[in-house]
């Protein structure tokens, strides 16, 4: 099976550091990374008020029915949406292939701008993503669940 | 495919049940959501049509407790029973950890779950995974309708490999849980062993 997605805490660290700067920069209300499987990665700016698990679930489902459509007509995915609502707008960009940089913005904020920061954004996040994967691929590296027993498997379960 | 988070201390996988349309799915999903403690569940997502039939995707996240100090989270996924939304129920298995196959106990849909059952197989095979190596479980639902096949029928017809198999009424919940946790138990094994 294909292995999983592992952040570590130096990473995640770093992630999080470039997620706040774009909002700062980008002049917008949240930013988040999502998995392009659904995960949450990270959250940054007002994000207290929103069901970020929702919404990192529905981006993926967007991004996975969109690269659909792309496949249709003959392109390889779309890396960048935009939509545009009444006073607030959601801008998706694909990074590394692997995860999906959202930024939601409004009218203090605008599409040029923030297009132009999260391609910055991306290239940096891009790079940490490669450090992840070849992290992840170096022999050694362990699941922290290979320790886990079956009687911890099964505790979970019995209440 | 399971994301571990060691800076939050989640680890994080995705459960998806498959089958033919109105065996169920998003009835168990639904008894679920409405049996779960408001602390160890989300929001509940249905992207149906108007008359309430699958359009995309159900989505349900649950917190099962910690295992050495990381939370455990379940993400419950539905795919759209309907044949014709196969471009769909393949998107929503990508990145799969393991999965529940909803029968249909009637006898006149015996046909409608084995052409799902080799669906699930062809979809899985085109993300390179394979049924047979993926954590899996079969629920015989419908139990309480008249004109049901026998669960010796089921089994031959739907699940010869005998993975764990639950008969189940979803709307009372019977064999609800059971199956929930069975496939859960099977995923939390399979990263165990490092395959996640």
């Amino acid at each position: 099976m294909n292995s999983g997605l592992v952040m570590y805490e130096e990473e995640y660290r770093i992630i999080s550091g470039i997620c706040d700067r774009l909002t700062r920069d980008a002049n917008a209300k949240v930013v988040f990374l999502v998995d392009k499987n659904g995960q949450l990665i990270a959250a940054s700016g007002q994000a207290q008020n929103l069901d970020t698990t929702s919404l990192a679930s529905l981006t993926a489902g967007n991004v996975a029915a969109m690269g659909g459509l792309a496949k249709l007509i003959g392109e390889k995915e779309f890396p960048n949406q935009f939509h545009e609502g009444e006073r607030e707008s959601l801008h998706m960009s694909i990074v590394g292939g692997r995860v999906v940089l959202v930024v939601i913005f409004d009218a203090k904020s605008s599409l040029g701008l923030v297009r132009l920061r999260v391609k910055k954004a991306g290239e940096e996040l891009a790079r940490v993503f490669d450090q992840l994967a070849k992290k992840q691929a170096t022999p050694g590296a362990q699941s922290p669940f290979a320790e886990i027993t079956d009687d911890d498997i099964d505790n979970l379960f019995s209440q | 495919m399971s994301f571990i988070n060691y800076s939050s201390r989640e680890i994080n996988c995705k459960i998806v049940y498959y089958g033919p349309g109105l065996c169920g799915k998003t009835t168990n999903l639904q008894y679920v959501y409405a049996k779960t403690n408001p602390e160890a569940k989300g929001k509940m997502i249905s992207l149906a049509t108007e008359t309430e039939r699958t359009l995309f995707f159900d989505f349900l996240p649950l917190s099962l407790g910690e295992i050495r100090g990381f939370k455990t989270r379940f993400h419950l996924y539905t795919v759209p029973g309907q044949v014709f939304y196969d471009a769909s129920r393949k998107l929503i298995l990508k990145g799969v950890d393991g999965v529940v196959f909803v029968a249909d106990s009637q006898i006149e849909r015996m046909e409608a779950n084995l052409e799902s059952v080799e669906n699930l197989r062809t979809n899985l095979g085109e993300q390179g995974y394979s049924l047979e190596r993926v954590p899996y479980v079969v629920q015989y639902n419908k139990r309480d309708l008249p004109n049901i096949a026998t669960v010796d029928e089921l089994r031959r017809l739907i699940n010869p490999r005998n993975v764990p198999e639950f008969q189940a009424v979803a709307p009372t919940g019977v064999g609800v849980f059971d199956t929930l946790k069975s496939v859960a138990k099977l995923v939390l094994t399979e990263l165990k062993k490092g395959g996640g």
